[in-house]
């Protein structure tokens, strides 16, 4: 005799791990976006800065190429120049090039600014929308301050320790919204599917227990979520040196307790929900906004300030904002425990709503 | 002594907005029974057994499953008991069948060894570790079935469990329920627009249409209903100069776009007479059916429509 509630729970993920598609979504995707975009942002050692520079006159014999070289270097006729320096741990790659061919290198997004270059003094062009584009205005300026080289008194050094860099603020991103998305699909799918293909009415004409089936959809759910969070962290510390400075444990009582609350979500929307377009739809509608808003990829803090406030309430954002507590911070059931406790009790308070209007034939 | 009934239906009624689904329907079936509900699609036959499984509340009536209710305090008993095949139940695609068996069986608190039993008696055998997804329709309505028989149901209700197989695939469905007919421990609904199926397999049938019964009886007792037992059906290329209705033995005449349906006492006293008749007034004979009265003609002859239309 077997146990209804594990037979329930192995089913579901056999279901689950049984399609390759599944599979790849849940464990390789969550990886590949660490690795793309963690390699896009920190994995380089240098920060390169592009700059379209239009000469005053012969192109080898440049302002700039005479103050970053010793010597200009004859014969050197392509239109475009580039000229590097090291000012700190940050290049400039100037590109030499006509104000019209800059303008276009400045659409195309392959530089951000111009410097042109007058007979003693240098104008630089650039966007105060772009920060980017600010900054390197800002340093350049001060560099070459009327035309003449402005020593430099500073030191700049980069900000790659643990904890600081880009790779370190999307891995918690990228975890939490590896469940919401785990979790809000494949348990809407999975219910929704069973209700508009009778298999659930099938199931509840046997003795069977309803909270068995559900809690057998989280349980199942919970265990293939814990893998995929397991091989992206695994993967995020071997591969980018993470490191979780916070309480271990606590990151994962939260982790199940954002687990839960999307758990909870979920029963809500598939709790009436005839067919999969519409549940579709619902789960776009609702997962949507919180990819966008939760600070998954960048943070929120450039919002507004009223938009900041309704940002934090929402679940997404409150697991991200604790899990980065934990693995950046060093933060513990002492700093986590309210995340814990609104994840747990939202979760609740949409399971039993959801509960209340279930539909199972 | 009076047999307590396994399934009581007292005068039950179900409305969807417009609908009128299921009108007083009101039926008794005792253990052991075999009842075939027969009518054509949109009759109410998956409502009045949606209603005796406990998916669909009457809105008026009462039905009794062994003397219970549906209400949930009886639902884990009534479920315990019955067992049910759904039109066109969908399961578990990547799970295999012996897997599939299993879980239900877990509901039941069975053990591996009924599955081992189920895989047998509906003939999955070479197919225990295939994935449902990858069954033949046949065999998933075997494998429904299966699951339906998993508990040892005293009731059974199967709803239209051989619509869109092929006739071989619905033999085999056939072979298992006759089986389970000689072992005696089993009541069975079975709803179906095949009125072979009706004939083949049940004790009772009862026929409706709208919501309603129009007639029931064992399959002898409902062709005696149509009063006659043999049926001729003609039609002609040319338009027959003799008088159809002054043949012998005849006893009622439909013409339906050219085609007669001739209910006569005895085929062989009309048929000479037939042809005879044909050859003299030189009406060429474009086609010619003689056979026994159907359930077909029973329920043409109260609707104007075929069973399966």
């Amino acid at each position: 005799m077997k146990n209804p509630l594990i037979q329930l729970i192995l089913a579901h993920v056999k279901e689950y791990l049984r399609e390759p598609g599944s599979v790849f979504w849940s464990f390789g995707f969550p990886v590949l976006m660490a690795l793309g975009l963690g390699v896009a942002f920190s994995g380089k050692k240098e920060l390169v800065h592009s700059v379209a520079l239009v000469p005053s006159y012969a192109e080898n014999d440049t302002l700039v190429s005479r103050i970053f070289f010793a010597g200009p270097s004859p014969g050197d006729t392509t239109i475009e120049k580039r000229f590097e320096t090291s000012y700190g741990n940050i290049r400039y790659l100037f590109h030499v090039a006509s104000w019209d061919s800059a303008q276009i290198l400045v659409k195309r997004g392959i530089v951000s600014s111009i410097l042109t270059e007058g007979e003693n003094n240098i104008t630089f062009h650039s966007d105060p929308l772009n920060p980017e584009s600010e900054l390197i205005g800002i340093q350049l300026s001060a560099y070459f301050k009327n035309g003449e080289i402005n020593t430099f008194q500073g030191k700049l050094e980069p900000l790659d320790t643990k904890g600081l860099r880009y790779i370190d603020f999307l891995v918690p991103g990228l975890l939490s919204m590896g469940i919401m998305m785990s979790v809000m699909w494949g348990i809407c799918y999975a219910l929704i599917e069973k209700r508009s293909k009778k298999l659930l009415r099938r199931m509840v004409a046997t003795p069977m227990k309803k909270s068995h089936f559900l809690i057998a959809q989280w349980i199942s759910r919970l265990l293939v979520t814990f893998l995929e969070t397991l091989i992206l962290l695994v993967f995020a510390v071997l591969f980018f040196k993470l490191t979780i400075q916070g309480n271990f444990l606590a990151l994962i009582v939260l982790l199940i307790a954002g687990n839960f609350c999307f758990f909870g979500l979920s029963i809500l929307i598939s709790a009436r929900t005839a067919n999969m377009q519409l549940g579709n739809g619902l789960i776009s509608i609702i997962t949507t906004p919180m990819l966008v808003l939760s600070g998954i990829f960048f943070s929120y803090q450039n919002f507004p300030g009223w938009a900041i406030s309704v940002i934090k309430l929402l679940p997404l954002t409150k697991l991200v904002d604790e899990a980065r507590g934990i693995i950046n911070e060093g933060a513990g059931f002492l700093q986590a425990y309210d995340g814990i406790l609104v994840l747990s009790g939202l979760g609740f308070m949409f399971f039993l709503l959801g509960l209340r209007i279930y539909k199972w034939y | 002594m009076d047999i307590f009934p396994v399934i009581e239906v007292n005068n039950v009624f179900k409305s969807f907005k417009d609908v009128h689904a299921v009108q007083g329907i009101s039926l008794k079936i005792q253990p052991g029974e075999f009842v075939a509900v027969l009518g054509p699609n949109g009759a109410g036959k998956t409502t009045l057994v949606e209603m005796i499984e406990g998916i669909q509340k009457p809105d008026k009536g009462e039905i009794l499953i062994k003397g219970k209710r549906w209400k949930r305090s009886n639902h884990a008993a009534l479920n315990r008991i019955i067992g049910i095949s759904l039109q066109e139940t969908w399961f578990i695609e990547k799970l295999t069948v012996k897997e599939t068996l299993g879980l239900f069986a877990s509901f039941y608190k069975l053990d591996g060894n009924r599955v081992e039993e189920i895989i047998k008696l509906v003939q999955l055998e070479e197919k225990e570790k295939a994935y449902v997804k990858n069954l033949s329709g046949g065999q998933k309505q075997r494998l429904a079935l299966g699951i339906s028989l998993i508990n040892y149901p005293e009731v059974l209700l199967l709803d239209e469990p051989t619509t869109g197989l092929d006739p071989t695939a619905r033999r085999e469905i056939w072979k298992i329920l006759q089986k389970l007919k000689t072992e005696k421990n089993t009541s069975l609904v079975l709803t179906t627009h095949y009125m072979e199926e009706a004939e083949y397999l049940c004790d009772e049938i009862i026929i409706i249409d709208h919501g309603k019964i129009l007639a029931r009886g064992t399959f002898n007792e409902l062709l005696n209903q149509c009063g006659s037992n043999e049926i001729i059906e003609v039609s002609f290329e040319n338009e027959p100069a003799f008088d159809i209705g002054k043949l012998p033995g005849i006893k009622k005449i439909r013409s339906n776009n050219g085609t007669f349906n001739i209910e006569v006492e005895k085929i062989t006293r009309t048929l000479p007479e037939l042809m005879e008749n044909s050859a003299k007034y030189k009406a060429l004979i474009k086609t010619l059916q003689c056979r026994k009265v159907t359930l077909d003609d029973l329920f043409i002859s109260m609707t104007g429509r075929h069973l399966n239309e």
